[in-house]
């Protein structure tokens, strides 16, 4: 029997742009649960709070509940619906739904943060690759929302929602660098980022493109990017 | 339960193993596909083309289910049968995050330090490879058999590859990761996982799968050199 934890026993370790982070952001908000937020400046250096709370990968996102962590982003968000069952649910009840929900926040997971990276990282023949790449990521997922107002279908804005939103505001960076518009390439997804942009939990958590783009050319300097 | 489950596999791969066990754990009769992946069959290909790979779970009429550890899950949650994640919200959590763990990181080390040539870049991966594992068994829960307690669970399923297969790979690349001297508690979890009664139904016998896996040598070699490149 899982015993009875306050919602205030929550502490988020996170950083200020970090898509994943975002993802329990937005879980969080949905669910209406208060919370810590602990902002670990990545750029400067891991605290010890978090090389021990996440000693096998050392990333952020890190929920604390109880003092206890989570790790993994997604991890975090299925926990937080198992943890706090009375709250909306981000994964639906059916079996089947909900294996392709985690089929589909896998994909986003392995597929678009990796080659937009390769975006900005690169240039010339690879560059030339990640945007291919892109193009076909970003298709694969307008196939899969289809008309739907969200991945989530009826169960509504779910899992994996939540697990693409916080990559939005960096479709205009993808953009530039790439050399192509999300909107001719996969309207659905523009329009779907746009709803999903209004919704009361991601406005909250998610940074504008500007400051995403402006973070990019940051993490470019720290890199000796071009 | 009436409506037919099909699981796509081949031979000899931790993935399928893991899908096989689960199903088998619930006593699902099932219809196993063998593919051959040097020439994938339509049915795979149709019912998994994001990936185009092993395993792909088609149950009744529903489209398929992919990835391993997803399947492992479904099968979990769609039929009756003995639990495989724990009730507990944090020990799930746990569960998925160290099996996780050890496809993104461990076998990730293993694989490149099984197939590299001897040299430094290979030392390096064993050595990571090895260290990957003591923090893979620390989470074996103290005086227990199994990562899941007293019976096998996710955790224990989603490590099953390393129990009968690695040995075999290692065998064919002669490269030696995981020994008694160094991770005591896998290899005695190792042993008690290859002797439960379910497991050993998904477990061909060792030489079958020698043959079979030495024959894609080459294949396992070029791979592992496009992991390193991914770097």
């Amino acid at each position: 029997m899982a015993s009875e934890k306050s919602s205030s026993d929550l502490t988020l370790l996170d950083f200020w742009v970090s898509p994943f982070g975002q993802r329990v952001r937005i879980a969080l908000a949905e669910k209406s649960l208060p919370y810590e937020y602990v902002e670990e400046d990545l750029l400067a250096g891991k605290s010890d709070r978090l090389l021990q709370s996440n000693p096998a990968h050392k990333k952020i996102p890190v929920l604390l509940h109880g003092g206890k962590p989570v790790n993994e982003s997604l991890i975090i968000v299925q926990y937080l619906d198992e943890a706090f069952p009375d709250t909306p649910s981000l994964l639906p009840a059916d079996p089947y739904a909900r294996a392709q929900a985690r089929f589909w926040a896998d994909y986003v997971d392995k597929k678009v943060y990796d080659c937009g990276s390769r975006l900005w990282k690169f240039k010339g023949e690879p560059q030339a690759q990640a945007k291919a790449e892109m193009l076909e990521i970003l298709k694969t997922l307008e196939t899969e929302l289809g008309d739907k107002e969200f991945f989530g279908g009826e169960h509504g804005f779910g899992f994996v929602d939540a697990a693409f939103a916080p990559f939005t505001p960096w479709f205009m960076s993808y953009e530039k660098y790439g050399e192509f518009k999300v909107a001719e390439v996969a309207p659905k997804i523009a329009a779907w980022a746009e709803r999903v942009g209004k919704r009361e939990s991601v406005a909250k958590s998610l940074y504008s493109p500007d400051k995403v783009y402006d973070f990019i050319g940051v993490l470019k300097q720290k890199y000796g990017i071009e | 339960m009436s409506e037919k489950v099909k699981l796509i596999g081949c031979f000899g791969s931790t993935a399928v193993h893991r899908a096989e066990v689960a199903l088998r754990l619930k006593s699902v009769p099932l219809e196993l596909v063998v593919e051959d992946l040097t020439n994938k069959s339509d049915l795979l290909l149709t019912h998994n083309p994001i990936y185009k790979t092993v395993p792909v779970l088609l149950h009744g009429h529903r489209p398929a289910v992919c990835e391993s550890l997803i399947i492992v899950e479904y099968v979990d949650e769609a039929f009756d049968g003995p639990p495989i994640l724990p009730s507990d919200p944090l020990d799930r959590a746990d569960a998925r995050f160290w099996a996780r763990f050890l496809d993104d990181k461990c076998w990730k080390a293993m694989w490149v330090a099984l197939w590299t040539e001897p040299g430094e870049t290979q030392a390096a991966w064993a050595r990571e490879a090895k260290e990957n594992m003591t923090l893979l068994e620390r989470q074996l829960p103290e005086g227990k058999n199994f990562f899941g307690g007293d019976a096998i669970g996710f955790l224990d399923i989603a490590v099953g590859g390393i129990a009968h297969l690695l040995g075999v790979f290692e065998e064919i690349a002669g490269v030696r990761l995981l020994a008694e001297e160094d991770h005591p508690a896998l290899c005695r979890w190792a042993r008690e996982y290859l002797s439960d009664e379910t497991v050993r139904q998904c477990v061909p016998d060792r030489d079958s799968v020698l043959v079979a896996l030495a024959a894609r040598k080459e294949l396992y070699v070029s791979t592992a050199k496009a992991m390193t490149a991914e770097k």
